[in-house]
């Protein structure tokens, strides 16, 4: 049963998906949701543990061995992904009944569990694949969902958002599989760990440069990376609560593991930042990111969309952890991506109980509720800190290594400019802050309660991990070290 | 060149025409349709590039010693059936938009967003 792990960490949710049709009542399809999603937690935990004690899994499906068939290979980064995905997803979901019973149909909430299993599956099986065309498949399964998903929101706008989400979203896999097609030809090769050898034989071809430029390209758009980032904001704002809520936490943070995993692992570091400019590329990109899109974020009158700009912003302080490719650069990357997932998890989560109490996420809309929904406005004030990166939450372990690993490099105004960055952050958070605890509460709004329990329970679990990680650092530090240091094949 | 490699010729060209489509035209249909071609191209692109010189279908026979390599096409089987999923969602949400906005036209459908607003 051991051996089979990395198979039933993507098939498990798989299987499960169309199941959820069959049950149709929608308290026992979500139960049914729940304990498939907690099945994939327990899963990654036991994977994680494995790795970290006796290395690199790997796994042939059907036993085919490795270059021919498909091998699942799970190394540390992969099981800290793993992790990151099936707990987000996990915690997420106690509050999804409360949540979608005032967002969606009565009869459309199978197929809203239906997707998300599939969507969920499809970002397990990004993450678990060692084989590059298995990458194009589940990328497609878990954005196709997340198209569905989108769409499924309340307003009309959710249909022209998730609309223009696949165009870009097509467009994006598209230009990966037009990549993955490159490499195949120059190599005759799919698998991961094969392309990794086979491809310094014929790097300095113009196939290789075109298909390297087709796959990073593509997965930039799935990333929203900016200025590919358009089609996230309106996504998320008008997405149902939860879906928001599950995919700022993970959806994102797949594409950094494949930006990664193909710039480290397959291509090789000396390719994606010796060979070509990458590293100044990603600085510039990811450091506008962070800018343009927290001044944003300071206008938007939608809180939904202020924290999806604050999405892009952090977005460009993983690119920026990237683009050092330094070790340290790179464990500050990967704390930020198991660190954000806390963050705007517990903050969309707060933002779905205050939708459930009052139906809008205006910003005038939160006059007061400092008062009304003590404990929610708590949770939002908590992973704002978080988001700004105030020390004794995950947010500020994060760019403490990011300093740390701008410094060692000797890269100062870099440095200056993260934490300037963070100021922004200060900026938006305070709006909302100001609104909700020092303005008198809108009349007609007398009656608005606290969040029911199925919300503050996953909602402060994720405020209390913001704490908790924010304080005793060793086991994401650990595991984001480890996988950093295989990634540059310095053994632990 | 330029005819030794002609299969390759067709896809940049069916990919551009394609792309263009996805960015210029305002009716979603259109884009659609301007993403199918996209998409199509890069069909054409991995079946070609299987394709081995006087090699035939990979079916084992007497006397037949060189085949085409079957991997990418099968591989691009998985693709079209990705592609079919993607067009028959965009041709629902089209549907959806249509009864929502009573418009399928880009244009119409920001207005009425910022009206809105």
């Amino acid at each position: 049963m051991l051996t089979h792990l990395p198979i039933l960490q993507v098939i498990v949710p798989l299987l499960a998906a169309p199941l959820c049709i069959f049950l149709r009542r929608p308290p026992l399809v979500w139960l049914f949701t729940l304990i498939v999603s907690s099945l994939a937690f327990v899963i990654s935990i036991l994977l994680l543990q494995q790795v970290m004690a006796s290395g690199t899994i790997v796994y042939e499906l059907g036993g085919w061995d490795a270059p021919w068939g498909i091998e699942y290979r799970i190394d540390a980064l992969n099981a800290f992904l793993l992790l990151i995905i099936t707990a987000i997803s996990t915690v997420v979901l106690l509050a999804a009944q409360t949540s979608i019973s005032k967002e969606i149909p009565k009869e459309k909430h199978m197929l809203f569990y239906t997707l998300y299993l599939l969507s969920l599956t499809g970002m397990l099986g990004i993450v678990a694949t060692g084989d590059a065309f298995n990458v194009f498949v589940f990328l497609e399964i878990s954005s196709l969902s997340a198209y569905a998903l989108i769409a499924l929101g309340k307003d009309r706008r959710a249909l022209w958002a998730s609309f223009q989400y696949l165009i870009m979203g097509t467009i994006g896999a598209t230009f990966i599989l037009i990549g993955i097609g490159l490499m195949y030809q120059m190599t005759g090769t799919l698998n991961m760990e094969d392309l990794s050898t086979r491809l310094p034989e014929v790097a300095q071809t113009r196939t290789v440069f075109v298909s390297f430029a087709f796959v990073i390209v593509g997965i930039c758009l799935k990333l929203a990376l900016f200025p590919l980032h358009l089609w996230l904001p309106n996504a998320y704002t008008y997405a149902p609560s939860i879906v928001t809520a599950f995919f700022a936490a993970t959806a994102t943070k797949v594409a950094i593991y494949l930006l990664i995993r193909f710039s480290f692992s397959v291509f090789g570091l000396s390719f994606s930042f010796t060979t070509l400019p990458l590293q100044i590329l990603f600085m510039v990109l990811g450091l506008s990111g962070i800018f343009v899109a927290s001044i944003a974020a300071i206008y938007q009158t939608n809180i939904k969309t202020l924290f999806a700009y604050s999405s892009i912003a952090q977005i460009g302080y993983m690119i920026v952890g990237f683009s050092v490719s330094t070790v340290t650069g790179l464990t500050a990357t990967l704390l930020h991506v198991f660190n954000h997932a806390l963050m705007k998890g517990a903050l969309f989560l707060a933002l779905g109980a205050v939708m459930y109490r009052i139906g809008s996420v205006q910003l005038s809309q939160f006059q007061g509720l400092g008062r009304q929904m003590p404990l929610t406005m708590a949770a939002i004030v908590i992973g704002g800190l978080s988001l700004i990166g105030v020390p004794l939450t995950v947010g500020f372990v994060s760019k403490w290594y990011l300093l740390m690993a701008l410094i060692e490099q000797g890269w100062w105004p870099v440095a200056v400019l993260i934490v300037l960055g963070s100021l922004l952050a200060v900026v938006y958070v305070w709006r909302l802050v100001e609104i909700a605890y020092f303005k008198p509460q809108l009349v007609g709004k007398e009656s608005v309660k606290e969040a029911p329990l199925s919300f503050l329970i996953p909602i402060w679990i994720l405020v209390m991990a913001n704490i908790y990680f924010g304080i005793d650092t060793r086991l994401s530090v650990q595991v984001a070290q480890a996988a950093a240091q295989s990634l540059f094949g310095v053994s632990p | 060149m330029l005819i030794g490699l002609y299969n390759y010729w067709i896809v940049v060209v069916l990919m551009m025409i394609g792309f263009y489509i996805v960015i210029a035209h305002g009716n979603l249909i259109k884009k659609i349709v301007g993403l199918t071609i996209f998409q199509t191209s890069v069909f054409i692109f991995y079946i070609s590039m299987a394709k081995v010189d006087g090699g035939t279908a990979p079916i084992l026979a007497d006397g037949i010693e060189r085949y085409s390599n079957p991997l990418p096409h099968v591989l691009i089987l998985t693709a079209i059936v990705v592609g079919i999923a993607t067009t028959a969602l965009a041709l629902a949400l089209t549907v959806r938009i249509k009864e929502a906005y009573g418009s399928i036209e880009e244009e119409h459908i920001q207005e009425k967003d910022n009206q809105a607003c």
